[in-house]
């Protein structure tokens, strides 16, 4: 797997842990403002790998839960807003799948903070830096996911 | 005289309910003992392991694994048959998946230990005593197997060539699948010897579940009158049909039962409970986050529903390591 073996590229903090975030972006917003942070040069942490995909309403349950299984820290949904999906109803299906999945990871033992579902248009490029830094924040500071042998 | 198929049946941890499909043959079983030779079968015949140990490799045509692999000891036993036998058949949902004892991968060996032996209301046990790999009995030194980490499916320690799905099988599968194996008839090695679709494509309800299909709350079994002609989904009632493989002869929908995955998934899904997971939330018909909340506090236990015949087998195999919440 592509995303796997980026993830296992992140570079490990000498004393610290370094979160490993794997991010689903649709291609019509979120994957765009991506894109608009990109051209205007903004940082953002480079623990987060980035899959697109072309809507939210695509990720199904067993993507994210193959990243938390592969090596994942935490995981990242980002569509369009509520309302503004390119495919009417597809961020709608996501919002109700992942907060349906995120009881089920907690009863596997990962901490419901671990999944992030959130919406960034085309044009917030700064939403989307904002978005993944606090994410990874909030990783770092829940450490790394132990899995069972 | 042409020699008769040598066959194995094997236990492994389970039930017992597989080992009752053979017997469910009923009339035929004395037709197919007849046509093969029963080498090794200990719930039915007094054989030894040594006599397996004796035949060669690849001796046995096919032997029948049903139960989970819970201990180092069916481990061992299935790779001794795996050695002898030309085909392996994984017998049942708990060696295909790792069945209803596969959800002990939702607690450590210790919690388990714990819970069976010491904290359970209905244990009395003030000695403290619980299963030692190796204690003393009158001067004799006795040995269990240890327990494995966690649950796993067949596949997870043997090459595993056919799979006959369900809780347990109906008579009907195992007959079909004895005589492929004798007939030499099989498909292609790794099929699920049984229907390929889903339930909810085979259902004698089918024709009661709505286009449009939505929920506000899922009703639970306990406080509810279940018609017993209708789609369980279009009652708000969760029935795993759709992520589910057929082939079940419907037992549980025509005793008004949903269906609870016995089967496993059909051919094409490899994680039940994922899918699952997509089409119950999907049948929510709020977008509003707060009754999206309230639909889904309606279903107490959902991993352990969805998953209740396949965790062993999921993506994630069971809880994470050292966590507590949830």
């Amino acid at each position: 797997m592509r995303e796997k073996e980026k993830a296992k590229k992140t570079p490990k903090a000498v004393d610290g842990f370094e979160p490993r975030i794997i991010c689903f972006l649709c291609n019509w917003c979120s994957y765009s403002a991506a894109d608009a942070a990109g051209r205007a040069q903004k940082a953002y942490p480079a623990n987060v790998s980035v899959i697109k995909v072309m809507c939210s309403g695509r990720v199904d349950p067993q993507f994210i839960m193959k990243a938390f299984h592969d090596g994942a820290d935490g995981v990242m949904v980002l569509g369009c807003h509520p309302g503004d999906c390119h495919y009417k109803k597809g961020n709608y299906q996501t919002q109700k799948r992942v907060l349906l999945l995120k009881k089920v990871l907690g009863q596997f033992g990962i901490e419901q903070e671990r999944m992030e579902l959130d919406w960034v248009s085309a044009t917030e490029g700064d939403r989307f830096v904002e978005t993944v830094t606090r994410m990874v924040e909030r990783v770092r500071q829940l450490g790394p996911l132990e899995r069972r042998a | 005289m042409r020699v008769k198929p040598k066959m194995a049946f094997y236990w492994c941890s389970g039930c017992g309910g597989c080992e009752e499909s053979i017997l469910d043959l009923a009339g035929s079983l004395a037709d197919l003992l007849a046509r093969i030779d029963v080498v090794f079968w200990p719930v039915a015949f007094d054989y030894d392991y040594a006599d397996l140990e004796r035949l060669a490799d690849g001796e046995i045509l096919a032997s029948f694994i049903n139960g989970a692999i819970r201990t180092e000891d069916h481990a061992e036993k299935a790779r001794l048959l795996r050695r002898k036998s030309r085909y392996v058949v994984s017998h049942g949902a708990c060696a295909q998946t790792g069945g209803v004892v596969g959800l002990g991968n939702f607690f450590t060996t210790e919690e388990i230990v714990a819970r069976l032996y010491r904290e359970s209301p209905t244990v009395a046990n003030p000695a403290g005593i619980v299963p030692r790999e190796t204690s003393i009995d009158g001067g004799h030194e006795l040995h269990l197997p240890p327990l494995c980490p966690s649950v796993k499916p067949l596949n997870g320690v043997i090459d595993v060539d056919y799979y006959v799905p369900g809780c347990p099988p109906t008579p009907e599968l195992m007959q079909a699948a004895l005589t492929l194996v004798i007939e030499g008839m099989l498909p292609a090695k790794g099929s699920v010897l049984a229907e390929k679709r889903s339930l909810c494509d085979t259902c004698a309800r089918r024709d009661s579940k709505p286009e449009k299909l939505t929920v506000a709350r899922f009703r639970r079994l306990t406080d509810t009158a279940i018609d017993p002609a209708t789609c369980f989904l279009a009652q708000e009632i969760i029935c795993l049909g759709p992520a589910t493989r057929g082939g079940c002869r419907d037992r549980c929908i025509g005793a008004n039962m949903p269906c609870r995955g016995c089967f496993g998934p059909p051919d094409g899904v490899t994680d039940q409970g994922a899918r699952a997971i997509s089409f119950i939330a999907s049948l929510i018909g709020s977008n509003d986050p707060a009754e999206i909340a309230h639909a889904i506090g309606t279903i107490p236990d959902p991993a352990g529903l969805f998953y209740r015949y396949t965790l062993a087998a999921s993506t994630l195999r069971g809880r994470a390591q050292g966590r507590t919440d949830g």
